[in-house]
C-alpha cells in the first residue's frame, strides 16, 4: 500500500448537442427575452484600441459539408498582449466572444482586435492569436484550436514551433482577404485536418 | 497577477474518445489525427470573468423566467444544486454555470426540434448562475422528459440537462449532461455511452437529494463538477534553462 493521493478526476465531457444555442446563445436560438442579454455578444466595444479586424469561416467535417450546428467560443489578448483582468488590460476589450455557424449556410463571423502577442512564462513571446473552442453534436469534447495571421510575424511561436508537418502549421493561420478581413477555414476531419490542441 | 501555475495536463481517459460508431454524428466530426499537447499558456490560464450584474433575478429558475413570472411551467419540480469544483478538491467560487434543457415532454423549443410532445407556453429551456463563495450553485426547474432521436433505429435519450461551466481559465471549459439516478434508459444511451469509465458515466448521474427537496414543493437533485486544477510549485516561475 501507498499514501492515498488526494485529488479527483475531472467531470467527464459530454456532447453539446445540437441545441447547445439554447443555452449558450439563446437570442441566437430564439429565446429572445429571457435574458437581460446573451453573454459574449461582443468581444469589443466601442474605443478598443488597436486594428479592428473581422473573421469569418466555417467548420467543416469530414465529407466537406460545412456545420450548420456548431458554436465557438474565442478568447484573446488585447492589442498590447494582455488579457483582461490582467494589469494595465484594455477595459474595451472583452477577450470572450460567442459565435454561431449561420443555421443555412455554416459561415460565422468575428469581429474583434487583432491581439498582440503574449508574453511566455518562461520568457519568449508567442505571436499574436485567438483561442478558439468548438462544441457542436457530434463532438465529444470540445476541441481547442487557435487563430493565427498571416501577416505577422510567426516564426518564434513556440507552439507553431512544434508543429512537425509545416503544412499543418497553416491550418492555424488566418489567410487576409481584404482590408482588416481574414479567412479562418476549421477542418474537423481528413485532408487539411486543422491541429487541436491538448492544453 | 500572480501565478497560479499551468493546469495540470487533461487526462483524456476520462472522457470520451471523439471518434465513437454508435454515435453516428461523431463519425465525421471526429479529427483523425492525435491532438497538438502542449503545457497550458497565459492564454489557457486566463478566462473571462462573469459579474452578477450581467444576470437577471429569474435567471437560475426556468419555472419562471421564460414569462417572466407570470406561470410556471409544467412538470416535476426540481432542485438541481451542488458545487464546482477543481482536481485538488478546492472550490470553483464566482464561475458561470449554463444549462439548457428539453421541457417536461421532451421537447427543446427549438425550430429543429420536431418532435409530437407539444412546447409548453411557459417553458423556455435556459438557466444561468454564478457560483457563490464556496463554489456553490443552485437552478430551480422541472424534470426533463425522455425524446426519441435520429441515431440508431430507436434511440432514445434519457432525461438529462446539459451544462456548461467555466472555471477561471479557458483550458478549463467543459461542456457536459446531468442524467438522472434511477432512469433506465442511461444504459441504453449511445450518448451517454461515450463515457467508457463506469465510474466517470455513474459520476454524471445525480442523486435523488431528499435533505434538499422542499415539502409540498419541490423534490432535489444533486450534481457536483470537477474541472481541471492547477499545478503550483515554488519552482514555476523559473527562468527557461536555468
Ligand atoms: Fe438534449
Amino acid at each position: 500500500m501507498v499514501q492515498k493521493l488526494d485529488m479527483l478526476v475531472e467531470t467527464a465531457s459530454q456532447t453539446g448537442g445540437p441545441y447547445v444555442h439554447i443555452g449558450c446563445i439563446p437570442t441566437f436560438a430564439g429565446l429572445e427575452g429571457i435574458y437581460p442579454e446573451d453573454l459574449g455578444k461582443r468581444a469589443i466595444e466601442d474605443g478598443a484600441q488597436g486594428e479592428v479586424i473581422t473573421i469569418t469561416g466555417a467548420v467543416y467535417d469530414g465529407m466537406g459539408w460545412a456545420l450548420r450546428d456548431a458554436m465557438c467560443e474565442s478568447w484573446q489578448a488585447d492589442a498590447k498582449g494582455r488579457f483582461p483582468g490582467q494589469e494595465g488590460a484594455d477595459p474595451k476589450v472583452n477577450g470572450f466572444a460567442r459565435f454561431a455557424a449561420d443555421g443555412e449556410s455554416g459561415e460565422f463571423t468575428l469581429r474583434t482586435v487583432k491581439p498582440g502577442r503574449v508574453a511566455m512564462r518562461g520568457g519568449g513571446f508567442q505571436a499574436p492569436h485567438i483561442a478558439l473552442w468548438i462544441v457542436a453534436r457530434g463532438i465529444n469534447t470540445g476541441l481547442q484550436t487557435r487563430i493565427y495571421f498571416e501577416d505577422e510575424d510567426n516564426s518564434g511561436d513556440p507552439l507553431l514551433a512544434r508543429i512537425e508537418q509545416r503544412q499543418r502549421a497553416e491550418t492555424l493561420i488566418a489567410k487576409k482577404t481584404g482590408d482588416g478581413l481574414y479567412r479562418f477555414d476549421i477542418r474537423l476531419q481528413g485532408e487539411g485536418e486543422t491541429v487541436f490542441l491538448d492544453m | 497577477m500572480t501565478d497560479l501555475g499551468p493546469l495540470i495536463p487533461r487526462n483524456r481517459a476520462a472522457h470520451p474518445a471523439a471518434y465513437d460508431p454508435d454515435y453516428k454524428t461523431s463519425v465525421t466530426r471526429s479529427p483523425n489525427l492525435p491532438l497538438l499537447s502542449m503545457e497550458s499558456t497565459l492564454t489557457e490560464e486566463t478566462g473571462p470573468r462573469f459579474g452578477h450584474g450581467l444576470l437577471g433575478a429569474l435567471d437560475n429558475n426556468l419555472i419562471l423566467n421564460w414569462t417572466k413570472g407570470a406561470a410556471p411551467a409544467i412538470g416535476e419540480r426540481i432542485l438541481m444544486h451542488g458545487r464546482v469544483m477543481d482536481e485538488l478538491g478546492r472550490p470553483v467560487p464566482h464561475t458561470l454555470v449554463e444549462i439548457w434543457q428539453a421541457n417536461a415532454g421532451g421537447r427543446y423549443r427549438h425550430v429543429k426540434d420536431g418532435y409530437l410532445a407539444p412546447l409548453d407556453p411557459n417553458f423556455g429551456g435556459c438557466g444561468r448562475t454564478i457560483t457563490d463563495e464556496s463554489g456553490y450553485y443552485q437552478f430551480l426547474t422541472i424534470r426533463p422528459g425522455a425524446y426519441p432521436w435520429p441515431n440508431r433505429a430507436n434511440d432514445w435519450r434519457p432525461m438529462h440537462i446539459h451544462l456548461s461551466v467555466f472555471g477561471h481559465s479557458f483550458g478549463q471549459r467543459l461542456i457536459t449532461q446531468l442524467y438522472f439516478e434511477g432512469d433506465p434508459l442511461i444504459d441504453h444511451c449511445p450518448i451517454a455511452a461515450t463515457v467508457k469509465s463506469r465510474s466517470q458515466l455513474d459520476r454524471l448521474v445525480a442523486p435523488l437529494d431528499m435533505a434538499h427537496a422542499r415539502p409540498l414543493d419541490f423534490l432535489a437533485y444533486r450534481f457536483d463538477v470537477v474541472l481541471r486544477g492547477r499545478r503550483q510549485t515554488m519552482f514555476e516561475n523559473k527562468l527557461e534553462g536555468m
